[in-house]
C-alpha cells in the first residue's frame, strides 16, 4: 500500500482568500458572518449567512473558461492555484503526468434558477446560451478545473451532502493508496447565495441570531439555536509519498485514516452510532489508537441535536484519552459541500503553526457538550495527529486522520 | 432601417465585448472558426446575441453557408434588410 501525503493547499474562504489570511483569522478566532438584507427581502427565517467576494476572473482565464464556471468553480479555481503554487507544480508538470481531480460539491442553485427564468421569459432553450449547462451541474467544479488545468486523471464530483469535501479526499485517499493515481487535486467548493440555501431555511434549522451575526455559529454552547450558511473552496493536493519525495515537495501531512459510515436512520436527523462507526474506521484503518490523536476538528454546526450527538459520539471513541475539540464552523458558519476539505486545510494549518483555532462564542457548554476537551481560546500547542469529522443529510459520516511526518 | 457599416460596427462591438475577439483579429476575410477561433458552442451564444440585439433568430440551416466575417455580415443585413 502507498502512502498518502498532502503536498499543497489552497483556500478561499470566508475567513481568508489564501493560506496565510485564513491561519491569522484561525489563530485570532475572527468571524466571516455577516446579515445578508436581500434574503430577509426575499422571506428568509434567517438572513445569516457566510459573505465572500465574487472574484473577478477576467483577464486570468478566457471567456469559454469562465462562462461555463458557477461561483463555487470560481471561488475552487483560486484555491487550486494556491494549492498547486505551494506544491510546486505548474502547467508543464500538469501536462507531462497523469494528474486526477476529486471534488466534493452537492449544488448549484444560481445557474439552474437563471436558466428556467430565461426559458420561461423567452419560451426558447435556444435564448440560454452556451454557458449555464457546464455551471449547473453537480461535477461542475471538476469538469471545468480538468478542462483549465489539461488534466488527464481520475476526474468526477462526488456529492455527499456535507461531507462530499472529506469523501473527496477519502476517495483519493483509497486511489492513490492502491497505487491507481500519483497525484489527485481533491476539494470540496460550496457556492454562497440565497437561491441555494432557501430550501434549507425553510427546515428551521438555520440561527436566528441576526442581531448578532458573529456571535450566531456557536457550535457546542448551550444556547446554540442552530447554522450557518457558508461557503467558498479549498483544495489539496493528494500525492504518493514516494513521489512527494522525489519531487522534493513540501509535506504538510500524511493522511493515515478515512472511515466512512451511514446512519441508516433518518434523512436530517443525525444519530450518535454512525459517527462512532466512522471514526473508530479511521482510526482502525492504520491501527491507530484514540490516544495517538491530539486534535480533533469537529462536524458541530451549531444545531442543537447535531452537536450533541457529536458530542457523545466523541466521547464514547475518545472519552479516555480527550484529545482537544473545537469546531472551525464557529467562525466559518457552516461550509457544508465544502467543509470536509476546507477543515483539513485549516487543521494542517493549526497542526504547522503550533495553535489550535478557538471555538468561539462558546460561553456555556450543555451538560453533554461540557463532556469534551474544548479549546475556547486560542491554544498554543503542538499536535502531530488530527481527525476531522464531516456528516451530511441521508446520514453520510466521513472522518479523516492526518499526522504530520 | 439599420445601414450595412452601421450593422458591420455593431457586429464587430459584439464580437469583441461579447465573445471576447481581439480587435485586431477582425477584418472581413477572417474565417470564424480557424482565424477567430469560433466554435459550436459560441455559435449557440452568437444565437443569443443576435437575437438580443437584432431582434431575430439565427436559423442553424442558414448558418452552414457562413464562413468568414464578411459572410456573417453579410447574412445578418440580409435578414435585416431582405430586399
Amino acid at each position: 500500500m502507498n502512502r498518502v501525503v498532502i503536498t499543497g493547499m489552497g483556500i478561499y474562504s470566508v475567513i481568508g482568500k489564501n493560506l496565510t489570511e485564513v491561519k491569522d483569522s484561525l489563530y485570532q478566532g475572527r468571524s466571516g458572518i455577516v446579515f445578508d438584507p436581500v434574503r430577509k427581502e426575499m422571506g428568509f427565517r434567517s438572513a445569516l449567512t457566510g459573505y465572500l467576494e465574487r472574484p473577478q476572473l477576467k483577464g486570468i482565464l478566457d471567456r469559454r473558461m469562465r462562462i461555463g464556471l458557477p461561483v463555487q468553480g470560481e471561488y475552487a479555481y483560486l484555491s487550486t492555484v494556491e494549492a498547486l503554487n505551494t506544491a510546486g507544480i505548474d502547467q508543464h508538470y500538469l501536462d507531462a503526468h497523469e494528474v486526477g481531480i476529486l471534488f466534493g460539491n452537492d449544488s448549484s442553485a444560481v445557474p439552474v434558477v437563471e436558466s428556467v427564468d430565461i426559458l420561461r421569459q423567452k419560451k426558447d432553450t435556444m435564448m440560454i446560451g452556451s454557458g449555464y449547462i457546464f455551471q449547473s451541474m453537480n461535477s461542475t467544479v471538476s469538469m471545468n478545473l480538468s478542462v483549465i488545468f489539461r488534466l488527464k486523471g481520475v476526474n468526477f464530483t462526488l456529492s455527499g451532502a456535507c461531507a462530499s469535501g472529506s469523501h473527496a479526499l477519502g476517495i483519493g485517499y483509497l486511489l492513490i493508496r492502491q497505487g491507481l493515481q500519483e497525484m489527485i487535486i481533491c476539494g470540496g467548493a460550496q457556492e454562497i447565495n440565497a437561491e441555494s440555501t432557501a430550501s434549507f431555511d425553510a427546515l428551521n434549522a438555520f440561527s436566528i441570531r441576526e442581531s448578532e451575526p458573529e456571535k450566531a455559529s456557536r457550535p457546542f454552547d448551550r444556547d446554540r439555536d442552530g447554522l450557518v450558511p457558508s461557503g467558498g473552496a479549498a483544495t489539496l493536493i493528494l500525492e504518493d509519498y514516494e513521489s512527494a519525495l522525489k519531487r522534493g515537495a513540501t509535506i504538510y501531512g500524511e493522511i493515515i485514516g478515512y472511515g466512512f459510515s451511514s446512519n441508516g436512520e433518518h434523512i436530517s436527523l443525525p444519530n450518535v452510532d454512525g459517527p462512532v462507526r466512522a471514526m473508530q474506521k479511521a482510526l482502525k484503518d492504520r491501527d491507530i489508537s484514540p490516544e495517538s490523536i491530539g486534535y480533533i476538528n469537529a462536524h458541530a454546526t451549531s444545531t442543537p441535536a447535531g452537536d450533541s450527538n457529536e458530542a457523545t459520539a466523541i466521547d464514547q471513541v475518545f472519552g479516555q484519552s480527550k484529545p482537544l475539540v473545537s469546531s472551525t464552523k464557529s467562525m466559518t458558519g457552516h461550509e457544508m459541500w465544502m467543509g470536509g476539505a476546507s477543515e483539513v486545510v485549516y487543521s494542517t494549518l493549526m497542526m504547522h503553526h503550533g495553535f489550535i483555532a478557538p471555538n468561539i462564542n462558546l460561553e456555556n457548554p450543555d451538560e453533554i457538550t461540557s463532556k469534551l476537551n474544548l479549546v475556547t481560546r486560542t491554544k498554543l500547542t503542538g499536535f502531530n495527529t488530527f481527525l476531522s469529522n464531516s456528516f451530511g443529510f441521508g446520514g453520510t459520516n466521513s472522518s479523516l486522520i492526518v499526522r504530520k511526518i | 432601417m439599420m445601414q450595412k457599416d452601421e450593422i458591420i460596427r455593431k457586429i464587430n462591438q459584439l464580437l469583441i465585448a461579447e465573445i471576447e475577439i481581439e480587435e485586431t483579429q477582425i477584418h472581413p476575410a477572417a474565417d470564424l472558426k480557424k482565424d477567430l477561433g469560433i466554435d459550436s458552442l459560441d455559435f449557440v451564444d452568437l444565437f443569443v446575441i443576435v437575437e438580443n440585439n437584432f431582434g431575430f433568430k439565427m436559423k442553424a440551416e442558414e448558418m452552414t453557408e457562413v464562413k468568414t466575417l464578411q459572410d456573417f455580415y453579410d447574412y445578418i443585413t440580409h435578414r435585416i434588410n431582405p430586399n
